[in-house]
């Protein structure tokens, strides 16, 4: 431990921390508009300046580590003065067209200024020349307000392995963006949207929906249905401000409700039926291995996450025949409404309009893929992300806070507690498991409390192993078997344990693998500002979603079994393979 | 003002003495083997890739970074870095004029709009003749003999902007410039 003072406080602090580190452990707050948690500090805002006694200059306190008794004034007169000033050079070089970025509320360079009473931009900065690049379905970059901090190239990079953000060029004519200074569809971007979600200011966004879901809902001749991620309960209460955790469920539906759409529908609908078919499927792979003998893809992957897809098909398409073909459940549930629904109700496919609230940015992606449609007609035709939907919320003039709680809508409302923990890593699996070891044992998952510990929380990679005893006559071939499975998050996390299997082999069996950091609950397109604390608070709503129910697995969902009885017949099935799977390309950029 | 004419010592002869494409790429190949697996071997790789091109096209970047283990951007991004790096093709000779603290103050601005007058381009072009390339640099560690120009591996001290024209002419004519080093 080394000692250290921060403004008269002396405290004692572990060897390797910065100033910036310490500084938050005594509860002094130093700003910063680069760091990222847990990540090597970028040093590149100057935004954290502070005094150092005995050193010739301020020190950025991010990148500057402590020694042995230090004395540091974060509140001296030079150190807010050059701070200031720093605030007004990034401004000045800021086209940030404040009163109409959709960041304006929540923008961290607007809210410093304001903390450190910025009156004036004294300077005259050299402006980047403005482009708005588009071309993705997901994600907006604004140079013209990029600050260049690059806290999206530490996100990109070294948190998603993915990399398609870097800063080109240098001095005032720099561009954080892809190679060649070109728009993000020409390299292989995933769009997770984590950029957009760290970025301080409004240079990375989602690509905005609102326009097109007011004009459906407002179309008389239009059926229009939503749907909402597991994920989006338990974050979408910090837009009207809640306390991160809190779960806003029945005020969700309530909202959906009066902002008019014609059927309030959940995703964990259909969460439940892709525990159905993705659990039938691998049951089916591990008795072509075993019993079949028949070379087929093992390990199983989990295909609800889209940035996942994405990311395997750029880098990975030897996996490609590893993930589950089911659709994921956003686009399951388009198929079904468009079907099932549509039949039920009495329209026709094209006259019913799907938008999907997400919690991500790359499933307006996933939407608009070619095979993601029945006889050309698209399953999801608009995605929201939660940000968009409070936007919408506050648009509508709802006052969200004195909303009642409200049921979500049938037949496509009622879930399980399995399809609830969707929204976070690990729960893909953990859901899958409660209903694959009872449909092979007839008993319930021999964990606590239906959960399985050593793949929740925030770990990197986690795994578990299972042994099946007991199983039923026609799944005897898995008696005595270890099932092997592993959890990744984060596509960093992924890639680690992609190339360790591509070295060494897998011993598992199945593999969940989300794209975000925790899940979908720390998706691109959650509230702003997420890091490990939130996505934690989020993730116990989650548990005690499911816990607060009844019904926790997901074959036990009364309306799924009706609606295999009244329309699919069974997992994997004619209808099922036509409506519920879809198959994968390798991709090159 | 007559074109700028060819120097006496052209590139090569003109029959079969210019290496073909596979043959820069086999070199290519060569060079990143040769780094790949050094600390900081991306910048030496760049360098001498450039030496082998003449300049980084976009295919040869794409295969430094896969070699690497790197995104296309971020080799771009440590090309678009360094001014010594290009991604055009430049001319045979190369004008960089230097525009560090110590030339700017003693001048170098006014070398370069010189040379942009006399070369009829900005920086960053080449002359439609390739025959000359115009950029600015940061500093060639020759500060004491400010304000510095750099044409190819040659350094100009002292450099007017007056005398810039007969600068250009001397080049031209082939004595101020040590020119195809590679090919020596």
């Amino acid at each position: 431990m080394l000692n250290v003072t921060i403004n008269s406080q002396k405290l004692q602090v572990p060897e390797g921390s910065t100033i910036l580190q310490a500084a938050r452990q005594a509860g002094i707050k130093i700003p910063t508009l680069c760091n990222v948690e847990k990540r090597e500090a970028i040093g590149a805002c100057r935004v954290c300046l502070v005094e150092v006694e005995g050193a010739r200059t301020l020190q950025a306190s991010c990148s500057t580590p402590v020694s042995e008794n230090m004395v540091v004034h974060t509140n001296s007169a030079p150190a807010r003065a050059a701070r200031r000033q720093v605030v007004e050079l990034l401004l000045s070089e800021h086209d940030g067209d404040c009163p109409t970025c959709s960041r304006s509320l929540d923008c961290e360079l607007r809210a410093l200024a304001d903390e450190m009473g910025v009156a004036n931009v004294p300077f005259e900065g050299v402006r980047a020349k403005p482009h708005i690049d588009g071309s993705t379905p997901a994600l907006v970059r604004d140079n013209a307000k990029c600050i260049k901090c690059r806290r999206c190239v530490s996100v990109c990079g070294e948190v998603q392995g993915v990399g398609a953000l870097f800063p080109q060029g240098r001095g005032f004519q720099t561009v954080i963006g892809p190679a060649f200074t070109r728009d993000l569809d020409s390299v292989a971007c995933v769009q997770c949207g984590q950029c957009a979600a760290i970025c301080p200011v409004g240079a990375i966004t989602e690509k905005t929906a609102i326009p097109q879901v007011w004009k459906a809902i407002e179309n008389p001749k239009l059926h229009v249905v939503v749907q909402t991620a597991p994920a989006i309960r338990a974050a979408l209460g910090e837009c009207f401000g809640y306390e991160p955790g809190t779960r806003v469920t029945g005020k969700m539906a309530a909202a959906l409700r009066r902002l008019g759409f014609d059927g309030v529908f959940d995703t964990n609908f259909t969460a439940d039926l892709t525990i159905l078919e993705e659990g039938t499927e691998l049951l089916t792979r591990l008795k072509k291995a075993l019993v079949d003998k028949l070379p087929v893809a093992l390990p199983m992957f989990t295909s609800c996450s889209p940035g996942w897809i994405n990311f395997a098909e750029f880098y990975f398409p030897q996996f490609l025949p590893n993930i589950s073909t089911c659709k994921s459940p956003q686009q399951m549930f388009g198929a079904v409404a468009k079907s099932y629904y549509a039949q039920k109700i009495g329209r026709k496919p094209e006259e019913i309009v799907v938008v999907s609230v997400m919690p991500c940015t790359a499933k307006k992606f996933e939407a608009q893929r070619p095979e993601m449609s029945t006889n050309g007609v698209p399953d999801v035709d608009y995605v929201l992300t939660t940000r968009e939907l409070a936007k919408m919320i506050k648009e509508a003039g709802i006052d969200f806070k004195s909303l009642p709680d409200e049921p979500m809508d049938a037949p496509l409302g009622l879930s399980s507690g399995a399809a609830d923990i969707f929204a976070n890593t690990g729960g893909v699996m953990e859901a899958a498991l409660r209903t694959a070891y009872e449909i092979v044992t007839g008993r319930e998952l021999p964990v606590d409390n239906l959960h399985v510990k050593a793949i929740a929380g925030l770990g990197g990679v986690k795994e578990a192993a299972l042994t099946i005893e007991g199983a039923k006559k026609e799944w005897s071939f898995l008696e005595g078997v270890e099932l092997k499975v592993a959890v990744s998050h984060g596509l960093g996390n992924t890639r680690r344990l992609l190339e360790h299997i591509k070295a060494n082999g897998s011993p598992y069996h199945f593999i969940e693998v989300m794209t975000c950091p925790g899940g979908c609950i720390g998706g691109g397109g959650q509230p702003r500002f997420t890091d490990d604390s939130v996505r934690l608070k989020r993730i116990s709503a989650i548990y005690s979603e499911d816990e607060s129910k009844k019904m926790r697995k997901s074959h036990e969902n009364p309306d799924i079994q009706t609606l295999y009885k009244e329309f699919l017949g069974r997992p994997l099935g004619e209808k099922s393979h036509h409506l519920l799977h879809t198959h994968y390309a390798h991709r090159e950029k | 003002m007559t074109a700028l004419s060819a120097p006496a010592a052209s590139r090569g002869c003109a029959c079969c003495c210019e290496p073909s494409e596979a043959e820069l790429y086999v070199r290519l190949d060569e060079v990143i083997g040769e780094y790949r697996d050094k600390p900081g071997g991306l910048i030496p790789a760049l360098q001498t890739a450039q030496s082998v091109f003449g300049y980084l096209p976009e295919p040869v970047i794409r295969k430094i970074a896969d070699g690497f283990g790197k995104t296309v951007s971020e080799v771009t991004g440590v090309v678009t870095f360094y001014s010594f790096f290009t991604l055009h093709p430049r001319g045979k000779y190369l004008v960089r004029v230097c525009l560090g603290t110590a030339c700017y103050v003693r001048g170098g601005k006014e070398v370069l709009d010189a040379f942009k007058k006399r070369l009829k381009i900005d920086v960053g072009e080449t002359t439609p003749d390739r025959q000359f390339s115009l950029e600015v640099g940061r500093c060639f560690g020759a500060c004491g003999m400010a304000p510095v120009v750099m044409v190819n591996d040659t350094v100009h001290q002292r450099v007017k902007p007056a005398r810039v024209g007969e600068l250009v002419n001397r080049i031209l004519a082939g004595g101020a410039v040590a020119v195809e080093k590679e090919q020596a």
